[in-house]
């Protein structure tokens, strides 16, 4: 019996369905507990960054040896001779796949993964293409977040900050409406949810509220999700309001659940306060130390057949 | 009551009816109708019985299959085709909108893959209250079918 992601790209979060992602979940907990230094001896990752992404390439690439196997690759295709030929994207791929048991890439275009999956020889990880998709920060979330609750259903989530842009956001939120959670969305009006993710939660039939400030929201939640705010974006008077309404501070913390659990994709420029680091609610540095065993996870699952017989 | 034959009628080929105005022109050239070498007939804003205007167009010699006519539903949903022989309408069908369309339209996201690499264009395609909106597979972006200028 294979478990259903062996040999699979793993491109759009939206291709997953809920026992997908239970799956994932549940195994980068298993390499988190138990770690499995020799799985994947033997086999060579290939880690190719057409765009730079420090994080996620490290982390990547962790995984890949916290189990074992080995990496070829680039961390940003500044750095090689591809593409300067007036080379395609299909024809690298079908190159260095051929090289690889598993292709991991990052690029800056919408759409890159879902076409290297159709010239790879070996399965394709997405590690982010454009604007679009970038699924292994939604999963290493999802596990954040069943981590700190011991389960993905019935969570009050909210999503602070630019939900409009966020990508991050618009994936989690399509990853928990397969999940009976209630949604709070807690943005200015010109930075708040696309209208295609309400159509789709309003098809799923979740329950959401929007909010044009923190205040009263709090005292509700499981999960608090942070995400930055580009200054940018707003003139001064508007940014020093935005900092009362969507700035999260120590003091803030009162009458809130003792389960409450703070998160952010990281970087964070100014809308955690340090002194919130220190309280029993951060969890954005374990989060994005769970990036590693959601990435170990997925290389697990695509490659062997070792868990998923359940 | 006297019919005004506003458009020459035909002997052999196929009539699309009910185009609404100003999708006739995006049609000619969707289908690239006028590369061939068939005599084509189009009516501009001709006023209908119930009193508003449509574009319509004759070709002669032709015939569409429903895969073509399907296309043809992105522009014109309310079309009928009728399929003439001896100057007689001997078929007459609705489009409907296909699922899915490869390899016509250039997707309008300037940062997609599909634009510089050796694919076909591929869209998902959903109505959603009379609205006809294509999702990229690539960049899995939506978009409404009027926003759709350029074809491949
Ligand atoms: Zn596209």
């Amino acid at each position: 019996m294979s478990n259903p992601l062996y040999n699979k790209n793993i491109i759009s979060i939206t291709d997953l369905s809920r026992a997908e992602l239970e799956l994932i979940v549940s195994t980068a907990n298993e390499l988190k507990q138990h770690p499995r230094p020799d799985l994947l001896k033997n086999k060579v990752i290939a880690s190719c960054f057409f765009e730079a992404s420090t994080r996620t390439r490290l982390s990547f690439e962790t995984a890949v040896q916290r189990l074992g196997g080995s990496v070829i690759g680039f961390p940003d295709s500044g750095n090689t001779s591809l593409g300067k030929k007036g080379e395609t994207l299909a024809d690298s791929v079908q190159v260095i796949s051929s090289y690889s048991d598993a292709f991991f890439m990052r690029h800056n275009q919408e759409g890159a993964a879902r076409l290297a999956s159709e010239f790879s020889s070996v399965p394709v990880i997405n590690g982010g293409d454009g604007s679009n998709q970038h699924p292994t920060q939604t999963l290493l979330d999802l596990f954040s977040i069943y981590e700190t609750q011991g389960t993905l259903d019935k969570l009050q989530v909210a999503f602070v900050g630019d939900l409009k842009y966020g990508r991050t956001v618009h994936s989690l939120t399509q990853a928990l409406s397969l999940f009976d959670c209630e949604f709070h969305f807690v943005a200015p009006p010109a930075l708040s949810m696309p209208e295609y993710i309400i159509d789709e939660l309003k098809e799923k039939g979740c329950t959401f509220t929007q909010y044009d400030s923190l205040d009263g929201v709090l005292s509700k939640l499981d999960i608090l999700y942070m995400t930055r705010v580009q200054k940018e974006r707003f003139d001064e008077t508007e940014y020093q309001h935005m900092k009362s309404s969507f700035i999260l501070t120590a003091q803030m913390f009162e009458g809130v659940k003792d389960n409450l659990k703070v998160l952010h994709p990281l970087p964070r420029v100014d809308e955690i306060t340090t002194d919130v680091d220190s309280t029993p609610y951060a969890y954005y540095f374990q989060q994005a130390k769970n990036g590693v065993y959601a990435r170990q996870a997925l290389l697990a699952l695509v490659l062997t057949n070792e868990f998923g017989d359940k | 009551m006297k019919k005004h034959l506003k458009v020459e009628a035909i002997e052999q080929g196929t009539v699309i009816d009910h185009i609404a105005p100003g999708q006739g022109i995006k049609i000619l050239k969707f289908f690239e109708l006028s590369k061939g070498r068939q005599r084509i007939t189009i009516g501009l804003n001709l006023p209908t019985y119930a009193g508003e205007h449509k574009d319509l167009i004759k070709i002669e010699n032709t015939v569409f299959d429903q895969n073509q006519a399907n296309q043809l539903a992105l522009f014109a949903p309310k079309a009928t085709i009728n399929v003439i022989e001896n100057f007689e309408v001997v078929k007459k069908f609705k489009v409907a909108i296909p699922e899915q369309i490869a390899g016509v339209l250039i997707c309008p996201n300037s940062n997609c893959i599909s634009h510089n690499e050796p694919v076909d264009s591929r869209f998902n395609i959903k109505q959603e209250s009379g609205v006809v909106k294509l999702k990229c597979h690539y960049c899995e972006k939506s978009f409404i079918s009027e926003v759709f200028k350029e074809l491949h």
